[in-house]
């Protein structure tokens, strides 16, 4: 193995500061010299996003879709009648909206660069999962720098390739679905994803094919001031299955950095899909994400997701239940530090008959840091035998830690079932004694108590996520004891 | 060969340091010993035990306790309880969505250097053959360390852990409190099997019943924060038979 090369160091000043909060977020604290073949530089007028369209070599209908959304993003104001003023903090002007290696995606491990091994390699991705990487799309900045589509996933018909190739080869498929779910102006963030998105996963499932291989892909930002705006669509046509899992650790940065995916699924009718995300942003990115799926009668769509890191995660994944029977479920796990906003939750909108949601979501506030609930549960009057449980149940760590809870749940009519059970606990000093007196050392005693307070929920991730979640929290934990 | 030393103790709350609830208490336990504290509630025995184990609630105001001639009052609990005290607790805590064999694989991977790992086979195969020598179902360890536990269970949990984790000195805070006959009968049996050359423990109880199951080899009366008489296990059977009343009356010109 070849030593690594030196990562580059955060000034003096800045570690000085994360040591004086407490932040240990050295898992992702390094990156590599890049040389960037495109560029569109700082700032988002209707240039970017033409010089974007340009490189990509996209179809007029996809300039005008991207058009249409800049129109929208610069008229639609923050959210910051319900969400909080951080948001005004981000400066639109300097970020770069587009850069990619020039690359065509990879098809086989050997053609990977050196450069992007040694970021996995730092990132601590066992060698057992490097193997998985085979199988593997992993998006290094705004380009797929590694796609493998399993063989024996292609030989079953499924397409899985990166946005733009999509758009460009399989239109006929992807156009009917894209932006339909999550319209361009659900929200500013959504409209600037549709504005600027570059990258992310296209998948089709043919009906009644069931993936046995989950598909994965790991997303890294590695740019200073640069926002990532992958794009993710996910169809699941009839009585097929599929499980999608991402995972993204970002390298630290002096100045704020944005995320803002947009990811659509639509689940036909008997589909099934699984989306797992598991998160880990350095602790000055925005992670401004829209996740919203379709399920048509008897489908069931769920998402597993899980937030650690970032300044200010907002992400509220959400299942239409639009056909009759479909089944909705959203798995969360937040876990806020010093200095973060975790503002996550879900939506569930029934929209026909005995269709079914489960909400279960769980919150970790460390030291100064806040998790927020927000969730939305809307069944209308006109329907009958729609099903809602929603549980949320929050941990404090410190005193001056922050949780709140807004759970609001419309439900009209009166042949429904909702049920809500909503807990707030905090680690008492006499289970950390508890714990010490074993030998554990304080950090290690509270990372096992918050692995505790999770484990029912991360069991249902798959294994390597569930040892990399685990993971991820001890090290988190490491640096909030004194 | 290890030797605790507890000189001249004095313990108070934290939050009332001048108020002292053990006052002054001097006891040497060497291994292989097994020394018993009895004496009526509210004389100072658990205080003693959790502040050997650094328990935050209380504080050292006066004394030391020396571990092989160190002292070990600078020490955190974790530190402390690495270096081989156990404390066996009255009321152990609850720790949600830890199993046992998780919990007990974390607190013996905390004993190894960095970059060492944990054998799982060998771990799982002492455990199970640790749980076979006290008796104990294999179905016990996947459950959540303490957690909806019977006062039996939790005993034994910690008797469990106690018998892996194989401390220098187990503290054993009030053992039987809680307990039916039957259930104290297989703590007992449990304690008796950890028993040998290589083990000091300190048996702190209420009651003799215990000493019953547990002989002990010494025997020690604390009464008002203060070890006030001592003995063989006979003194136990003769407290037994007259009651704390009669202790008053004999330290009573001592204490004045």
């Amino acid at each position: 193995m070849q030593p690594l090369e030196q990562p580059t160091a955060p000034d003096a000043q800045e570690a000085a500061q994360a040591a004086a909060i407490g932040i240990d977020q050295s898992a992702g604290d390094f990156s590599y010299d890049i040389k960037y073949d495109y560029d569109a530089g700082n700032g988002l007028t209707e240039n970017t996003v033409r010089y974007i369209s340009a490189v990509k070599k996209e179809a007029p209908w996809i300039l005008d879709f991207r058009l249409n959304a800049l129109k929208t993003f610069l008229a639609k104001p923050l959210p910051t009648h319900w969400a909080t003023r951080d948001l005004e903090n981000i400066d639109f002007e300097k970020i770069r909206y587009y850069l990619a290696q020039g690359q065509k995606p990879k098809r086989t491990w050997d053609e990977v660069p050196e450069d992007i091994k040694k970021t996995f390699e730092r990132l601590g991705i066992p060698e057992q999962e490097r193997k998985y990487l085979a199988g593997v799309e992993a998006q290094f900045d705004s380009e797929a720098a590694y796609s493998n589509v399993k063989e024996i996933v292609a030989k079953q018909g499924v397409i899985f390739m990166n946005s733009t190739e999509a758009l460009r080869e399989h239109p006929e498929i992807f156009r009917k679905w894209f932006g339909k779910v999550i319209p361009t102006s659900d929200n500013k963030f959504s409209a600037l994803n549709s504005a600027v998105f570059s990258g992310g996963s296209f998948i089709y499932v043919p009906p009644g094919v069931k993936v046995a291989q989950p598909l994965q892909a790991y997303f890294r930002i590695n740019a200073e001031n640069f926002g990532q705006f992958e794009r993710t669509l996910i169809i699941c046509d009839e009585g097929s299955e599929v499980t999608y899992m991402e995972g993204c650790t970002a390298p630290k940065f002096s100045t704020a950095t944005l995320h803002s995916a947009v990811v659509e699924l639509v689940a036909l009718k008997g589909a099934k899909i699984q989306y797992i995300t598991v998160q880990n942003w350095a602790s000055n990115v925005y992670n401004l994400v829209t996740k919203r799926g379709l399920a048509q009668e008897d489908a069931e769509i769920k998402w597993i997701d899980c937030n650690i890191g970032s300044r200010l995660t907002m992400k509220y994944p959400g299942v239409v239940l639009k056909g009759r029977r479909a089944r909705g479920e959203v798995i969360s796990i937040a876990l806020a530090n010093d200095g973060q906003h975790q503002d996550t939750g879900a939506k569930m909108i029934h929209a026909a008959d005995e269709t079914t949601s489960t909400i279960v979501s769980k919150s970790i506030s460390v030291g100064q840091g806040r998790a927020t609930y927000r969730g939305q549960v809307y069944i209308p009057k006109h329907l009958k035998g729609c099903k809602n449980n929603t549980e949320c149940d929050a941990l404090l760590i410190n005193t001056n830690s922050r949780t709140d809870t807004y759970p609001a749940i419309t439900v009209r009519g009166d042949k429904h079932a909702t049920q809500h059970e909503a807990s707030v606990s905090k680690v008492s000093e006499e289970m950390i004694f508890y714990m010490q007196q074993r030998g554990l050392t304080e950090a290690q005693a509270m990372s096992l108590a918050v692995n505790g307070f999770i484990n029912d929920l991360a069991n249902q991730f798959p294994m390597e996520y569930s040892v990399e979640l685990k993971r991820l929290i001890e090290l988190e934990m490491e640096g909030s004891v004194g | 060969m290890h030797t605790l030393e507890i000189r001249d103790l004095v313990v108070a709350l934290t939050e009332t340091p001048d108020k002292p609830i053990v006052k002054g208490v001097s006891l040497t336990i060497k291994s292989g010993e097994v020394h018993a504290i009895m004496g009526p509630n509210g004389t100072g025995k658990s205080t003693l035990s959790k502040a050997v184990a650094g328990h935050p609630d209380y504080t050292i105001t006066g004394g030391d306790v020396l571990l092989d001639g160190n002292s070990i009052l600078e020490m955190e609990p974790d530190e402390r309880a690495r270096a081989g005290i156990f404390l066996a607790f009255q009321y152990p805590s609850e720790v949600p969505g830890v199993s046992i064999a998780n919990f007990l694989r974390a607190a013996l991977q905390a004993r190894l250097g960095e970059g060492e790992d944990l054998d799982a086979v060998g771990y799982y195969k002492s455990l199970y053959a640790k749980m076979d020598m006290l008796k104990i179902d294999r179905k016990f360890t996947s459950r959540a360390v303490n957690e909806g536990f019977s006062g039996g269970e939790k005993k034994r949990c910690e008797i469990l852990q106690m018998a892996m984790l194989e401390p220098a000195f187990a503290l054993m805070d009030e053992t039987d409190s809680g307990l039916d006959i039957d259930a104290l009968k297989i703590v007992a049996e449990g304690v008796n099997q950890l028993r040998g050359p290589k083990l000091g423990v300190l048996l702190i109880t209420h009651y003799q019943r215990l000493l019953n199951h547990i002989v002990p080899d010494h025997v020690h009366v604390m009464y008002d924060g203060r070890i006030v008489k001592s003995g063989d296990k006979t003194l136990a059977l003769e407290l037994e038979e007259k009651g704390y009343d009669w202790l008053k009356t004999e330290t009573a010109p001592a204490v004045s």
